[in-house]
Formats: C-alpha cells, sequence, structure tokens
C-alpha cells in the first residue's frame, strides 16, 4: 500500500463507476427515507383527521395504525435493499477493482 | 406540543417518575424473584469478563474486540445500547397514558439508521480505528481537531450517563425498596468498572449482547402472551383498550400527546434531532470499529435496524397491553396515592407480572436492570477512549504513547468517569434530568454529525471550517437549550423562554454546516491546501477499504 497503488485505484475506471453508483444509491435511498418520514411527522402535524379514519367501516384501527407501522417497516426495507445491492454488486466491483490495481 | 414533548422526553429518559413515586408501602415484600435473576445475570457477566480479560492483550482488542466481532453479534450490540432501560419503559409508559402517540414517537428512534447505513458506516470502518475523531483526523490537523471532537464526545458521554444513572438508582429503588437509591447507583458504577477496566470492548460488547437478547426474548414473551388473549386480533386489543382507557376513543385518535398541539417547526427540529443524532452519538460510533471489514459494518446495520424496529413494535403491543390488563388492577395501584405503583415508567413491569406472575416480574425488573448497567458500560469505554487515544495518546504524547500505556490511560480515565457517574448519579437524584436526552442528541446531531460527514464526502473542508462547525454546533446546542423551555423555564423557573424549542437541531445543524463551509471555502492558508489534496487518498480508502484496518491476526 502506498500512494503509488491509491494512485493506480484512482485512475482506474471501475473507480469512478464504483463511487458513482454507490453514491447515487446512497443518496437517492436517503432521500426516499427523508420524504417517507418528514412525510409522516408533516401527516401528524397536518393530516390528523385523515389519519384516525377507520381502517374498515365501524373498526377501531385506525389508517394511522398501518402507516405507521409501514414507516418501521419501510426504513428495514431500505436498508435491506442497500445491503443486497452493496453484497451483490459493490463487493465484486471493489475485489475487481483492487484486484486490477495492485 | 412543546410540554407534551416534554413530558414523553421525562417518560422517555426516565428519571421522571422520582417526582410521582412516593415511598413505597410500609414494609413492602422482598422481591427475591427479581434478586435472584439479577444476582445470576451478575455472574455470568462477571465470567464473560474474566474470560474477556484472558483474551485482552493489546489496544485493539481493549478498544475494538480485537474487530472479532460479527455483524449479526455487532448487530445485537448497536441494537441494545439503542434499547436502553428508557426506551423499553419510558415508550412503553408512553403508549400507556396517551395510546397511538407512542407509535408515532417510537418511529422517530429508528429512522436514524439507515442514514447510518447509507452514509456513515462502511466509510467509518474504512477510515477509523478506534474513536470517530479518528475519521475526523484523518486528513485534517490531529491536534484540534480530536481536542474539540472528544471534547463533545466526553459532554454528550457525561450527560448521557447521568440520565442513566439517576434511572438506575430510581428502578432499582422502585423494584426493590429495600436497596436505597444511592446503593443502587453505586452497584451499577462499581460493576461497569470491572467490565470496562478488566474485560474492555469484548466484555461490553458481550455483555451488550447478551442484555439485548433477553431483552428482546422477555418483550417477544410479554407481547405475545397479550396479544394471545386477544386470539391475536389487534382490533380486539384495541377495542378493549379504549373501553377500558380513561380517554377512551383518544387513544386512537391522537397521534400528538393527548391534549397537545401540534407545531410542525418543532416536530421537524425533533425530527432531524433524532435522526442525525443516533448518527453522532460516539458509543454507537464507536462499535463500526469492533468488526472486520465494512461489509460486517454494513450488515450490521441492517441486523440493528431490523431488532430495533422490532422492538418497537412489541413495545407499542405491550403497552396496549398495559392499558388492559394494568389499568384499574388494585394489584398495581398505590393504595394511598390511586396512582401507579413505583411511578409513572412502570406499566411494562407490572404487566410483566399480570402476564407472568412474580417470576417473570423479576425475569423482566433483572432485565431492565441488566440494560442499564449494559448501557451504561458502553458510553463509559467510549468516553475513556476519548480521553485515552484522542486526549492523551494523539494530542499529549503526539502518537508517542506506547499500547501498553494508551490502555493504562485508558483503564484509569474508566475508573474517573465512573466515580465521576456516580457522584452525578447522587447529586442528580432530585433533579429532573428529562432534558439530558434531548441535550446530548442535539450535540450530537449538530457538532459530531456534520463535522463526520463533511469530512467523509467534501474534498474542500478544511480544519479552520471544521473547528468552526463542530464548535458552534457544540457551544449553539448547549446554549440554545439553556435559552430553551425546559432548562430556562422548567429548571431555572423563569416565566417565558428566549429559545422557543426544546430541540435546537433545526437552527444549530445548518449553523454547523454553513459555518464549515463558509469557513472553509476562505481558508486560503498552505495546510487548508495540503488537506484538499489529502481528500483524493482518503476518498480510495473510504471507498474501497485499501489501507483500512485489518482484522486482528489472532
Amino acid at each position: 500500500m502506498g500512494t503509488a497503488q491509491f494512485q493506480r485505484v484512482r485512475s482506474n475506471p471501475l473507480f469512478k463507476e464504483l463511487c458513482a453508483e454507490r453514491d447515487r444509491l446512497a443518496w437517492i435511498l436517503s432521500a426516499i427515507l427523508l420524504v417517507i418520514y418528514f412525510g409522516w411527522v408533516l401527516l401528524v402535524a397536518f393530516g390528523q383527521d385523515f389519519l384516525a379514519q377507520s381502517l374498515w367501516p365501524g373498526s377501531v384501527a385506525t389508517i394511522g395504525f398501518p402507516i405507521g407501522v409501514g414507516v418501521i417497516l419501510s426504513a428495514i426495507i431500505l436498508t435491506g435493499i442497500y445491503v443486497w445491492r452493496a453484497n451483490t454488486r459493490f463487493d465484486d466491483l471493489t475485489q475487481k477493482l483492487l484486484r486490477e490495481s495492485r | 406540543m412543546r410540554r407534551a414533548y416534554w413530558g414523553l422526553l421525562a417518560a422517555v429518559s426516565s428519571p421522571a417518575w422520582a417526582a410521582d413515586a412516593p415511598a413505597a408501602p410500609a414494609s413492602p415484600p422482598v422481591n427475591v424473584e427479581a434478586i435472584v435473576m439479577f444476582l445470576l445475570f451478575v455472574a455470568l457477566t462477571l465470567g464473560i469478563t474474566y474470560w474477556a480479560a484472558k483474551r485482552t492483550h493489546n489496544a485493539t482488542d481493549f478498544y475494538a474486540a480485537g474487530r472479532g466481532i460479527t455483524g449479526l453479534q455487532n448487530g445485537l450490540a448497536i441494537a441494545g445500547d439503542y434499547m436502553s432501560a428508557a426506551s423499553f419503559l419510558g415508550i412503553a409508559a408512553l403508549v400507556y397514558v396517551n395510546g397511538f402517540y407512542g407509535l408515532v414517537y417510537s418511529v422517530g428512534w429508528l429512522v436514524g439508521w439507515p442514514i447510518i447505513l447509507f452514509l456513515i458506516a462502511e466509510r467509518l470502518r474504512n477510515l477509523g480505528k478506534y474513536t470517530f475523531a479518528d475519521v475526523a483526523a484523518f486528513r485534517l490537523q490531529g491536534g484540534p481537531i480530536r481536542i474539540m471532537a472528544a471534547l463533545s464526545s466526553l459532554i454528550v458521554v457525561i450527560f448521557y450517563l447521568i440520565g442513566q444513572m439517576v434511572g438506575a438508582g430510581q428502578l432499582l429503588h422502585a423494584l426493590v425498596p429495600q436497596v436505597g437509591y444511592m446503593a443502587a447507583v453505586i452497584i451499577v458504577g462499581v460493576l461497569m468498572i470491572i467490565y470496562v477496566t478488566f474485560g474492555g470492548m469484548k466484555a461490553t460488547t458481550w455483555v451488550q449482547i447478551i442484555k439485548a437478547g433477553l431483552l428482546l426474548g422477555g418483550a417477544t414473551i410479554m407481547a405475545v402472551a397479550v396479544l394471545a388473549k386477544f386470539g391475536f386480533s389487534f382490533e380486539a386489543l384495541f377495542a378493549e383498550a379504549v373501553k377500558i382507557h380513561p380517554k377512551h376513543d383518544a387513544i386512537m385518535h391522537s397521534f400528538t400527546p393527548i391534549g397537545g398541539k401540534p407545531n410542525p417547526l418543532e416536530s421537524i427540529s425533533l425530527g432531524l434531532t433524532l435522526m442525525f443524532g443516533t448518527a453522532g452519538l460516539p458509543h454507537i460510533l464507536m462499535r463500526f470499529f469492533t468488526v472486520g471489514d465494512a461489509k460486517a459494518a454494513r450488515s450490521s446495520v441492517l441486523f440493528s435496524t431490523c431488532f430495533i424496529g422490532y422492538f418497537y413494535i412489541l413495545i407499542f403491543i405491550i403497552g396496549f397491553g398495559a392499558i388492559v390488563m394494568v389499568t384499574g388492577n388494585p394489584d398495581f395501584i398505590d393504595p394511598v396515592t390511586h396512582a401507579l405503583r413505583g411511578g409513572g415508567n412502570m406499566p411494562a413491569v407490572w404487566l410483566a407480572q399480570a402476564v407472568g406472575g412474580d417470576l417473570f416480574l423479576g425475569f423482566i425488573a433483572a432485565v431492565a436492570f441488566a440494560t442499564i448497567l449494559a448501557v451504561v458500560s458502553g458510553l463509559t469505554l467510549a468516553g475513556a477512549s476519548a480521553i485515552s487515544h484522542d486526549f492523551y495518546a494523539n494530542v499529549w504524547a503526539k502518537g508517542r504513547a506506547s499500547e501498553q500505556t494508551e490502555v493504562a490511560v485508558s483503564k484509569i480515565a474508566t475508573l474517573g468517569l465512573g466515580v465521576i457517574a456516580v457522584v452525578l448519579g447522587i447529586i442528580f437524584e432530585k433533579f429532573n434530568v428529562a432534558y439530558i436526552v434531548g441535550l446530548t442528541f442535539s450535540i450530537a446531531a449538530s457538532s459530531n454529525f456534520p463535522v463526520l460527514v463533511m469530512a467523509m464526502f467534501w474534498k474542500g473542508l478544511t480544519t479552520r471550517g471544521a473547528l468552526a462547525g463542530g464548535y458552534a454546533g457544540l457551544l449553539g446546542s448547549v446554549l440554545l437549550i439553556i435559552i430553551g423551555p425546559t432548562v430556562w423555564v422548567k429548571v431555572l423557573g423563569n416565566a417565558a423562554p428566549i429559545f422557543p424549542f426544546d430541540f435546537p437541531t433545526i437552527v444549530t445543524l445548518p449553523l454547523a454546516v454553513f459555518l464549515a463551509w463558509v469557513v472553509s471555502i476562505t481558508d486560503n492558508s498552505a495546510s487548508a491546501a495540503r488537506e484538499k489534496d489529502a481528500f483524493d487518498d482518503q476518498y480510495v480508502r473510504s471507498q474501497t477499504g485499501l489501507g483500512a484496518e485489518g482484522a486482528a491476526s489472532h
């Protein structure tokens, strides 16, 4: 390991590909999460009447229940998507890049 | 909304129950089951500490468990750090009082985790060694940057410790009235010092893993027992709860604390605090150095997010179960005050007795106490590392200290922090320390988080910029909390707050980012140019793990 090897990694087109792909996914998923979470925060602030509707005619459970649980599940699903993509794509790309730049 | 938020933080950060917990009845029965279970837990964890001590030979073992923790184990440990007694008892109590709002509230505590995964976890593991200050100091000037990072870590750790110690004293005193508050605080302090000084990160991690397993197992049993009573129908559970709860329908229809008015700006500020504060907590960030590589760091976040999300859903069910089974049950009502026995944070504990009798009550009580012990240990290790690794080894000794001396300093620091925590725990017994969780999360979100993310992602960040942003976030959040409703009005007794929100993050986080940016782009010094040049190699290492600290060889 030395500056020369870092130089080789940097000039390898795979490096640009890896960074671009991973950063794009990370920022897209972050943006989705922000929209979901702050959407929920604003819904709680402004849309209480909507959230308080019965889930089906006469039910005690409200629409807010599945939506709230949905926000929790969406956090788990988004992390799952990132890990799946990283394990199947980014790790391979990194291995290949490091092999080529040795 | 403001009053409501503090109400919930009071519940969640656990200390508020002292006020409404009058002395126990004249001669309460000794809770033998709880004591036996707790002694079993202590025996087991001391055994682990002995095992870990024999396997802790160098600094990497001590700070980072030899980097031999797997993704699943680390995920459990991180979840354990996050599932404090405050969130277990506090959020269940919040559901018990406010119904649905408890779910609304717990959502905020989960959404920081994906952010940690997407932006921080892998890069942190690739760049750091033992503390998150390693990452900020990677290409910036180590001395001033580490002083700032270690300072804000220590402030977060010490305030967080106060909340936990006060909670421990009150919890143990409520469960086993024969043990005094001060004795409980000292027991926690002594055990925590033993775990950390002898077993280092290995013991701290395994104590946390075991506790997380016990807590998830216990909570699962309670939630299943509640649901089984209603034929696994949420609708039936909700219907019964609405019938029994004194506020009836409101527990399903109110998505803010019952009677509170929502303030969108304040809600957003709370959201920012929870989301980004999690990503700046030193004891959580430190766990990412205990795994072998970036891939394991990544999977730890997935596991911890699953465990924590699952846990919050259980807590919601447990809270509704308590509405149905604890409300109005004479066993759980104080005959004199007609309030809940042991104080407002006890619904989950009494529900344990309602579904599983004394034995299960003892189990849950012991788990709740073990939870505090485990969280306190992780916090103390993070604080001790800031002192020994950042202040002592890198700033004071300028990197020339031997590993042995550094670890020795860390152990002395642990002892010191333990004593400080016990003393502060005793001093703060009668204080309302509810604002403390808000304070720690606000500092973490406004100081640690922006500096860390900008150092990793933005080539233009210079030492001066990072210092300006970091100190502005740190001092700004402390100042705004002091002149905000909680301290200015509730602690100091003034009529109106100078700053309107409890959580200043909506102001301090943008302020920190802005100052870091402005000061960096106007910094034309030679050192700034060198720091920008060094970004390219840092970027390669953060993205590929090239040159990252490897797993231990033994």
